[in-house]
């Protein structure tokens, strides 16, 4: 029996009758279990942007939760909400409201350009055209604005929401949903005591600069800047720096500056 | 041939696949900060051996000699992207941790050593089992390990906190260098001690004697 096995017609026999059933297994899988996948993978985007904005609750379904958010397409150049066009442009395009993938677009050539290195804080290299914008509201006025961020660390890129209270100038919450700092030390931005030291924080200083920053070791009480400062992580100087450098690029002129003007402009 | 029994417990500690084998050892660097996610792991890992045991074993004796490690590999390879994409649907947060760790399970030594050493040679019934006996048997390692980079680098055991940390108001200073892939090559080291001088059979005859330093009359 095993004699000619090693034959040519019994080894490619068998080469091919392999390959098909494994390709029908491993697609068969793939295929069948694609719609969890993508649910899972909005559902844990929502949470995120939920757990940012601090309204998540544990004991209710994200999907009834995420109700009381809207999501609205910016135009980060003109600093208005997208129009209609755009919107039925950017739909066509693959990305439709519902599920705007944004850091694909940072990567589509049609609706991002690359960064030039002296503006580049964040260290994000491409800057995407559109952003979107997560707002919940309460009482039919503007609540929480939920803002994307992302920049680079020290090792990897930080992927992250910012919330900001309705005045679209006190820092209301912050978290990273992906990053790749060391655990213990870059990876203590995920730490909670952490993150609730941003709550309250001013974007601006009284110039009207983007002045949120991290400071090295902690921050001097009493001090004029105090209101725009927050406490480094130890051991984490140049993830500290990252995170100060993406939330000051993102929160200026290049990132939703337009954008949290035309909002106070409206005043919400 | 090798009992059933003997098939499923040798390789928990008399035969362990990363302490005496020196197997698998990358894995068990990488995922084992937290136990939740080494669980997950250990059990992606034991199914996946297990069955890639049983579906070669099942075909040996019409696996061409020339092709063979190319037909484990493929077969190994689909059952690694079905359990990624298991994990993916049903636990995605811990998926999510394990990131590439789940597609490396391919090139984990102790499956495709499995493979060649055991399923090749046996029944499909019996390679199962070695497979789970196997996957067992890496498991004890990474919980051991696991067990001891959580409590001491992050001060907790499947995410309670058990030691209170400085950082969240308690008293434990957590030990940075157990959450970095390195402390887990000490705490190998000592699971191999502990277990050679449980069962010294595992100590290997060394292959030379080291002479004495020869002494010449006080000249250095």
């Amino acid at each position: 029996m095993s004699a000619n096995n090693d034959s040519i017609q019994k080894t490619i026999l068998v080469a091919v009758l392999l390959c098909l059933v494994c390709s029908v297994i491993v697609s068969g899988a793939a295929v069948s279990l694609k719609p969890m996948q993508v649910k899972n993978k909005l559902e844990d985007k929502r949470k995120n942007i939920l757990a940012a904005a601090g309204l998540l609750q544990e004991d209710k379904s994200i999907e009834e939760q995420f109700k009381q958010v809207t999501t609205r397409i910016v135009n980060l150049e003109s600093g208005d909400y997208a129009t209609d066009t755009e919107l039925a442009e950017l739909k066509a395009a693959g990305y439709p409201v519902e599920t705007f993938d944004q850091r694909r677009l940072s990567k589509d050539g049609t609706y991002s350009a690359s960064l030039p290195g002296n503006i580049d804080i964040a260290s994000i290299k491409r800057l995407e055209k559109y952003a979107a914008v997560f707002l919940v509201e309460k009482d039919g006025a503007v609540d929480r604005i939920i803002l994307p961020v992302h920049g680079y660390g020290l090792w990897s890129t930080l992927y992250g929401f910012v919330a900001l209270q309705s005045d679209a100038e006190t820092i209301a919450g912050l978290g990273f949903y992906a990053h790749g700092e060391t655990p213990g030390l870059g990876g203590e931005v995920d730490n909670p005591s952490w993150k609730a030291l941003w709550m309250g924080k001013k974007v601006h200083d009284a110039s009207g600069a983007v002045a949120i920053n991290v400071v090295k070791g902690k921050v001097v009480p009493g001090n004029n800047k105090e209101i725009n400062q927050v406490d480094g992580l130890s051991g984490a100087t140049l993830t500290s720096n990252g995170v100060s450098n993406l939330m000051r690029f993102w929160l200026g002129e290049q990132g939703f500056a337009g954008y949290l003007k035309t909002l106070k402009g409206q005043g919400v | 041939m090798s009992s059933i029994k003997e098939v499923l417990t040798q390789p928990l500690l008399a035969n362990n696949p990363i302490a005496v084998q020196i197997l698998g050892v990358c894995s068990a660097l990488a995922v084992t900060t937290s136990l939740n996610v080494t669980l997950v792991m250990c059990v992606a890992l034991t199914a996946v051996t297990a069955c890639s045991n049983f579906a070669i074993a099942l075909i040996r004796n019409h696996i061409p000699g020339n092709i063979r490690i190319i037909v484990q590999m493929t077969i190994i390879a689909s059952l690694v992207i079905v359990v990624d994409q298991i994990l993916k649907a049903y636990a995605y947060d811990v998926s999510k941790q394990l990131s590439v760790f789940v597609g490396l399970i391919i090139t984990n030594c102790i499956v495709m050593g499995r493979a060649e050493a055991f399923a090749m040679k046996n029944p499909p019934g019996l390679s199962f089992l070695d497979g789970i006996g196997n996957g067992l048997g890496y498991s004890v390692v990474l919980i051991f390990v696991a067990v001891f980079r959580e409590l001491l680098g992050s001060g907790s055991l499947l995410g309670f906190e058990i030691l209170p940390l400085v950082t969240n108001g308690g008293w434990y200073y957590s030990n940075g260098l157990l959450l970095l892939p390195p402390s887990a090559f000490f705490l190998i080291g000592l699971f191999i001690w502990l277990s050679r001088t449980l069962i010294p059979e595992q100590v290997e005859e060394p292959d030379f004697v080291i002479s004495p330093n020869t002494e010449t009359s006080g000249a250095h």
